[in-house]
């Protein structure tokens, strides 16, 4: 998979090289979400950090591996939000999402 | 669980009586977990089946030969075994009646379980010929052989009573004798006979294996339909191409 260079890192600290069966789409990180999230999260819209496009967060690209998701931006690839879970908590980092935008009617 | 309903050897439906049900929408999928004895947890998504208007859950769940949970789910469990579920969730790849239409359905493989729950829901919803009339809807389903084709006795009972639903089934691996329908994964040519042009703006929804939702989406998209319109449902790795 062609991945921007400046992306390069992200993958070593995503753990390894996902491989394209592994990918999926936002809308399977909806689970983990709503454990941090009150509304809905996949109907929400979240602005990528890398190229700057606004996406319907279901419409993210979810690479899902043992514990963990990375979501990246089906534009340019960057990795938007890292979720994770252990056995006593979870975990996101979203730094690759610069905004979340969500309906105040799913709350 | 109350029920269990073989329908492909590789496929049985779970149909689950779950207490304080809040409702659903079609589309939206449910986290399964599976505690082991010793406290490992594994967690799997599973669409659900069934519409909204069904006070219970059906999940249809497929076997894949590598998996972790689903040979589980499968073949181990038994009516009156209990379930760790979470959901309904996603608020993305849903559909109600509102919504409109036209209503275009691509699936593959166990990619249909949603498709099929969006199908039964505007059965249910809309009651009357009329009503289906003003909301058509067609499904494209790419299934490797005919005794695969999941739900394939309901669906053809639903084709038969509804003139606005179009069912079309291709088959890629094997055909029965005298099959005369497409026996080739979905492709631009299938899709462009198939899908209303961009300009009816059909609602699309695209199930199933992710090569044939990407190669699905990226034609509909090349056609000129709307990505807005074009929603996609990846299932990750399954037994194999659709």
């Amino acid at each position: 998979m062609k991945r921007a260079s400046n992306e390069s890192h992200e993958s070593i600290v995503a753990g390894e090289r996902y491989s394209d069966a592994r990918r999926v789409d936002g809308n399977a990180a909806a689970g983990i979400l709503s454990e941090i999230f009150v509304p809905d999260l996949t109907a929400a819209r979240a602005k990528c950090a890398g190229c700057g496009v606004t996406r319907t967060i279901g419409t993210l690209i979810v690479y899902a591996h043992g514990m963990g998701m990375v979501v990246r931006c089906p534009g340019c690839d960057r990795v938007m939000m890292r979720l994770a879970r252990t056995p006593t908590h979870v975990w996101l980092d979203s730094t690759g999402a610069t905004s979340i935008v969500m309906s105040r009617d799913a709350t | 669980m109350i029920d269990i309903v073989t329908e492909t050897p590789r496929t049985r439906t779970l149909v689950l009586d779950v207490p304080n049900w809040p409702g659903h929408r079609a589309g939206q999928h449910v986290d399964v977990r599976l505690t082991a004895e010793d406290g490992y947890q594994a967690e799997r998504s599973y669409s659900i089946a069934s519409p909204p208007e069904d006070t219970r859950i059906s999940l249809t769940v497929e076997e894949l030969s590598d998996g972790e949970v689903s040979p589980y789910l499968a073949e181990v469990l038994h009516v009156g075994d209990t379930l760790e579920l979470r959901g309904p969730i996603g608020g993305y790849f849903v559909w109600d009646t509102p919504a409109g239409g036209p209503l275009l359905l691509v699936g593959g493989g166990s990619g249909i379980v949603p498709l099929m729950a969006m199908l039964r829901h505007r059965s249910a919803a809309l009651g009357t010929t009329t009503a289906r009339h003003g909301l058509p809807a067609r499904l494209l389903y790419s299934s490797r052989r005919w005794d695969e084709v999941i739900y394939r006795d309901e669906l053809a009972r639903l084709a038969e009573a509804d003139p606005s639903l179009e069912v079309v089934h291709t088959l890629t691996r094997e055909q029965p004798e005298g099959w005369t329908g497409f026996k080739r994964r979905i492709d631009r040519a299938m899709l462009e006979e198939i899908a209303w042009p961009p300009s009816e703006q059909p609602r699309v929804f695209v199930c199933g294996p992710t090569p044939l939702v990407e190669t699905v989406s990226a034609t509909l998209v090349d056609l000129g339909h709307q990505p807005a319109l074009v929603k996609t449902e990846r299932f990750g790795p399954t037994g194999g191409a659709v």
